[in-house]
C-alpha cells in the first residue's frame, strides 16, 4: 500500500493570551506578584529620577551654565528628591519585604492579600499623580508644571502666596495617597510577621530580614502618620483658610519643619533597615557562617528604631533652637551610632573565620560596608551641632545623604537583586555583566560623591541652579558630573542584565547559593501557594539542619 | 580574588588626602580670593567650630582606620581558597564578651563627642553681647538682604560693613535675623556657621572678624526661584574705615543736577513704590534702599557689578541678569532709561 496516511500535526500548545496575562498581573493579590510589581515600579521611577539627576548635573557642570532655567532646575531637584525617596527607595524596600517575608516564615501569603494589592496601587498611583503635575500643575491659567518647593516643601514656600496654582497640591496629594499605601503595607507586614509564621517559627527563630522588616513596618506606622497629618494641615491652610504654617497670618514655619523631620529622619532608617536586612541574609551565606550575635542584631535594630524617632531636629540645628535643644539632639543623634556600630562589627565578625565567596551579591554588600562606614562617620560630624552649622544646607550634606542612600541603601538593594532574582525568575543574573555593573557603579559613585563633599566645605550651598566662578567649585563640580554619567552607564548595564538574563540566564534551580532560609526550599519561581506542605522548623537555619543532619543548628537552639 | 579585597584599599587614599589637605590648609595663611574654606576661619565662632571639627575628625578618623583595617583584613584573610573549598568553616554564633566590648567603647566615644559639642554649642550660642558690639538687623527678602544699623541710623542692602574685632578690645557684630517672606540662611563660612532667617521666628548670631577684607557667602536655605543669586558680601573694615563708611552712609542724599531728569522719572513711575531714597518722596520698602547705591560694588544681591551698563540693563530687564527676580521690567524708553541710570549714579 502506498503510504498516504494523513499526518496528524502535534498538539498546539496554547500560550495564554497576553491580555489574560496582563489582566492577571493587574488584579493579582499574590504577594510575590505584588512584590515584583513594587520592584518594577521602583525601577521605572529610578530611571526617571536618575534622568532628572543627570539634567541637574549637566546644569552644574560649570559656573554660569545655561542648560536649564532656574525654574526648571528647582522643579527638577524637587521631583528628583520626592521621586527617589517616596517612589523608588520606599517602593523598592516594600517590594522585597512583600516578596520575601511570607516565604521566609513559611506562609502562603500576606495576612491581608487584598489590602496588599490596594496598598500597592495607592503607592503607584501616587507616583503617577505626582508626574501628572507636569501636565496640570498650574491649574487653570496656563501650561502645567511640577512642584518647585524642594522635597521638604518648607513653610511658607508651600503656602498659596509663594506657590500659586496647583503644582504643590500635586506634591501634597501624591504623598498623602502613597502614604496611605505605605501605612496599609506596614499594617500588613506587622500582621503577617506576628500571625502567619509556620509551626516552630518562634520570633527568636525568624530570619533577621523578617525581624528587620517588622521594625521597619512599625516605624512606618509611627512616622508616616505625622507626615500625612501635616499634609492635611497644609491643604487646610491652602484651601480652607487655615493658618498652621501661614506665616503671614501668624502661622509657624518651624512647626512644619518639626512635622516634616519627625517623619523625615526616621524615614532614613525605614530605608536603611531593609538594607541592613539584605546584608544580614547575604553576608552569612557568602561567608558560609551564621550571622554573628543574632540577639544583639535584633536588639540593635529595635533600639535604632526607638532612638531614631528622637533625633529629627538635627536637621534643624541652624533654625535657632536654644542651646539645650541643640545639645539634646546632638547626643541622640550620636547615640544612634552605637547600635549601628554594633551591626557593622557583627557583620565583620560574621565574615571573620569564614570562607568568603566574592559573588556579585556579596560584592555589593562589601561596597555597602565601606560606604556606610564613611556615611556614618560624616553623620557623626554633622551630629556635632556646631560642626553642622557649617556643614548643614551645603553640598557636604548632599554628599553625606547620597552616601547613605546610594552608597548604602542602593548598593544593598543591588545585592538583593543579584541574590533573589534567581528565586523570582528562575534564572541567574549574569555574573559577568554583574561585575561590570558593580565596578562601573563603584567608580562612578566614588567620583561623584567623594568629590561632592569638598564644594560643601568650600561654602557651596545646596539647591542653587548656578554659581559664580572663582569660588573653587568649578573643577569639583565637573568631576561630580562625570561620575554621575559613569553611574548612569552602570545602571544601563544592570537593566540590560535584568532583561538579557530573564531570557538567557542559566537555570537557577531551587537553591543556587546553597543558602539556609525557607525561600530556597521551594521552586524558582515559587508556585502561587508557596509551600505545598507548610514546613515545620526547629532552628534559625532550617535548610542547614536539612543539609547537615550530623550537626544541625537545632541542637543548640 | 586577592584583587577584589585589595582594590578596596585605594578607597582610603582619597579620603585621607582630603582630610590632610584641609588640615594643612587650616594652618596655612588666610584663604585668598573667593575661596571660603571652612578650615581657614577668621572669626571666633568659626574658630570654635573648627577646633571642635578637628577633634571630631580625629576621632572619626581613628574609627575609620580601625574598622577599615578590620574589614580589609577579614576580606583578605578569610576569602574562599581552593584548599578549603570542600568543607564549611566553623559555625560561630556569637560572643557576649566581644559584643559587650564593641557596645561599651562606642558609648564612651559618644559621651566624649557630646561633651565637646555641648561646650562649643554653649560658648557660641550663649555668648553675651558686650557693650562695644555693633548691632545689625538683617532681613532676608526674596532674593536680597536688607541691613539696618538701628543705633547708627543706617539702612543698606546686600553688602554688610562691619568693623574688624581686635581680640584685646573686641568689637563683635551681633545680628538680629528676620525674614520678610520665606526662609533664608545667613552664611559666611569664614566668619561663622549659618543661621536661618525665618518669618515669625527672630534669630540671633554674632561675628568678630580678626582681619579686614571682603568675605563672601550666600543664602544657604532654599528660598525660591533665585535662591542661587542671593549672594552676600561682608566687608570687614579697619576701625577708621568703618567710621568713615558710617559717616558717609549717615549723610543725606546727594542732590546733583545731573540726576534731576532721572529723579523725575523715578518718582513718577513705579520705581518709588518699592525703593527708598532717603530725603526724597521715594520711600518704598519692597526693594533695596538706594540712598547710597553707588557706595556698593555690586547690584542685584551681588549678581552683577555696579556699572553704568549693568544698572541700565537691570532697570530695563532684571530677568536678563536674574530670571525670577521680583523686580519687574520697567518698560522705559531709551531716554528715560539713560536718565534713571544717571540718577542712580548720583546716589553716592
Amino acid at each position: 500500500m502506498s503510504s498516504n496516511a494523513i499526518t496528524i500535526p502535534g498538539a498546539q500548545i496554547e500560550a495564554r493570551p497576553w491580555v489574560d496575562e496582563l489582566h492577571q498581573w493587574l488584579t493579582t493579590v499574590d504577594h510575590k506578584r505584588l512584590g515584583i510589581l513594587y520592584i518594577l515600579s521602583a525601577l521605572l521611577f529610578l530611571v526617571i529620577g536618575g534622568v532628572e539627576a543627570l539634567i541637574i548635573r549637566i546644569q552644574l557642570m560649570h559656573s554660569h551654565n545655561n542648560f536649564v532655567s532656574p525654574q526648571v532646575f528647582n522643579r527638577l531637584f524637587t521631583m528628583h528628591g520626592t521621586t527617589m525617596i517616596f517612589f523608588v527607595a520606599m517602593t523598592m524596600v516594600f517590594g522585597f519585604a512583600n516578596y520575601l517575608v511570607p516565604l521566609m516564615i513559611g506562609a502562603r501569603d500576606m495576612a491581608f492579600p487584598r489590602l496588599n494589592a490596594f496598598s500597592f496601587w495607592l503607592s503607584f498611583l501616587g507616583g503617577l499623580l505626582l508626574y501628572c503635575s507636569f501636565l496640570g500643575g498650574s491649574g487653570l491659567y496656563g501650561a502645567g508644571n511640577a512642584p518647585d518647593v524642594g522635597w521638604w516643601a518648607y513653610a511658607p514656600l508651600g503656602a498659596r502666596a509663594f506657590s500659586p496654582g496647583h503644582s504643590s497640591d500635586y506634591w501634597t496629594l501624591a504623598l498623602l495617597v502613597s502614604g496611605f499605601g505605605s501605612i496599609g503595607t506596614a499594617i500588613n507586614i506587622i500582621a503577617t510577621v506576628l500571625c502567619m509564621r509556620c509551626p516552630g517559627m518562634k520570633l527568636s527563630r525568624m530570619p533577621l530580614l523578617v525581624w528587620l522588616s517588622l521594625v521597619m513596618a512599625g516605624m512606618v506606622l509611627i512616622t508616616i502618620t505625622p507626615l500625612s497629618a501635616a499634609q492635611i494641615m497644609l491643604l487646610i491652610d491652602r484651601y480652607l483658610g487655615g493658618h498652621f504654617f501661614d506665616t503671614q497670618a501668624g502661622g509657624s514655619a518651624v512647626l512644619w519643619m518639626h512635622f516634616f523631620w519627625i517623619f523625615g529622619h526616621p524615614e532614613v532608617y525605614i530605608l536603611v533597615i531593609p538594607a541592613f536586612a539584605f546584608l544580614s541574609e547575604i553576608i552569612p551565606v557568602f561567608s558560609r557562617k551564621p550571622i554573628f550575635g543574632y540577639p544583639a542584631m535584633v536588639a540593635a535594630t529595635v533600639s535604632i528604631g526607638l532612638v531614631s524617632t528622637s533625633v529629627w531636629a538635627h536637621h534643624m540645628f541652624t533654625v535657632g533652637m536654644n542651646s539645650y535643644a541643640n545639645s539634646f539632639f546632638a547626643i541622640t543623634t550620636m547615640a544612634v551610632g552605637v547600635p549601628t556600630g554594633i551591626k557593622i562589627f557583627n557583620w565583620i565578625a560574621t565574615m571573620w573565620g569564614g570562607r568568603i565567596q566574592f559573588k556579585v551579591p556579596m560584592l555589593f554588600c562589601i561596597g555597602f560596608l565601606f560606604q556606610f562606614l564613611i556615611a556614618g562617620l560624616t553623620g557623626i560630624m554633622q551630629g556635632a551641632a556646631p560642626f553642622d552649622w557649617q556643614l548643614s544646607l551645603s553640598y557636604f550634606v548632599v554628599a553625606h545623604f547620597h552616601y547613605v542612600i546610594v552608597g548604602g541603601i542602593l548598593f544593598a538593594v543591588f545585592g538583593a537583586f543579584y541574590y533573589w532574582y534567581p528565586k523570582m525568575t528562575g534564572r541567574m543574573l549574569s555574573e559577568r555583566l554583574g561585575k561590570w555593573h558593580f565596578w562601573l557603579f563603584l567608580i562612578g559613585f566614588h567620583l561623584t560623591f567623594d568629590v561632592m563633599h569638598i564644594p560643601g566645605l568650600l561654602g557651596m550651598p545646596r539647591r542653587i541652579y548656578t554659581y559664580e566662578p572663582g569660588r573653587g567649585w568649578d573643577t569639583l563640580n565637573l568631576l561630580v558630573t562625570i561620575g554621575a554619567f559613569i553611574q548612569a552607564i552602570a545602571i544601563l548595564v544592570f537593566v540590560a542584565n535584568l532583561i538579557i538574563s530573564y531570557f538567557n540566564g542559566a537555570e537557577a534551580g531551587n537553591d543556587p547559593w546553597d543558602a539556609w532560609t525557607l525561600e530556597w526550599s521551594i521552586g524558582s519561581p515559587p508556585p502561587a501557594y508557596n509551600f505545598a506542605i507548610v514546613p515545620t522548623v526547629a532552628s534559625r537555619r532550617p535548610l542547614w539542619d536539612q543539609k547537615h543532619p550530623e550537626d544541625p543548628d537545632s541542637r543548640y537552639d | 580574588m586577592r584583587r577584589t579585597a585589595h582594590s578596596f584599599a585605594w578607597k582610603a587614599l582619597p579620603l585621607a588626602t582630603l582630610v590632610l589637605w584641609f588640615i594643612s590648609s587650616a594652618t596655612a595663611e588666610p584663604a585668598s580670593g573667593g575661596i571660603s574654606n571652612i578650615f581657614a576661619p577668621e572669626s571666633t565662632p568659626a574658630k570654635s567650630i573648627l577646633d571642635l571639627s578637628l577633634f571630631v575628625l580625629a576621632i572619626t578618623g581613628i574609627i575609620f582606620t580601625v574598622v577599615f583595617t578590620l574589614l580589609v583584613y577579614s576580606l583578605t584573610k578569610f576569602r574562599a581558597r581552593a584548599a578549603n573549598a570542600d568543607r564549611e568553616p566553623a559555625q560561630v554564633y556569637g560572643s557576649t564578651q566581644i559584643e559587650l566590648a564593641w557596645t561599651i567603647i562606642p558609648i564612651l566615644i559618644v559621651v566624649v563627642l557630646f561633651l565637646a559639642s555641648a561646650r562649643v554649642i554653649h560658648a557660641v550660642q550663649d555668648a553675651r553681647m558686650p557693650a562695644s558690639a555693633v548691632q545689625v538687623t538683617a532681613v532676608g527678602h526674596q532674593y536680597w538682604w536688607e541691613f539696618r544699623y538701628p543705633k547708627l541710623g543706617i539702612v543698606t542692602a546686600n553688602e554688610l560693613h562691619i568693623p574688624v574685632s581686635d581680640p584685646a578690645q573686641p568689637t563683635p557684630t551681633f545680628l538680629n535675623l528676620f525674614s520678610a517672606d520665606t526662609d533664608h540662611s545667613f552664611w559666611i563660612p569664614l566668619l561663622a556657621g549659618k543661621t536661618d532667617l525665618i518669618p515669625n521666628h527672630p534669630n540671633k548670631m554674632w561675628l568678630d572678624p580678626h582681619r579686614t577684607g571682603l568675605f563672601l557667602g550666600q543664602c544657604a536655605q532654599y528660598c525660591g526661584v533665585q535662591h542661587a543669586k542671593m549672594l552676600l558680601r561682608v566687608y570687614v573694615d579697619s576701625p577708621e574705615d568703618f567710621a568713615s563708611w558710617v559717616r558717609a552712609q549717615q549723610q543725606p542724599v546727594v542732590q546733583d543736577e545731573k540726576g534731576a531728569a532721572g529723579k523725575r522719572v523715578f518718582e513718577t513711575t513705579a520705581c518709588m513704590n518699592c525703593h527708598a531714597v532717603a530725603g526724597t518722596s521715594a520711600n518704598g520698602r519692597f526693594g533695596p534702599d538706594l540712598t547710597h547705591l553707588m557706595s556698593r560694588a555690586t547690584i542685584a544681591a551681588g549678581a552683577a557689578e555696579n556699572t553704568h551698563n549693568n544698572l541700565r540693563l537691570w532697570i530695563q530687564d532684571p530677568s536678563a541678569i536674574k530670571p525670577g527676580s521680583l523686580m519687574p521690567a520697567m518698560q522705559l524708553s531709551d531716554a528715560d532709561l539713560d536718565s534713571v541710570a544717571s540718577y542712580m549714579e548720583t546716589l553716592r
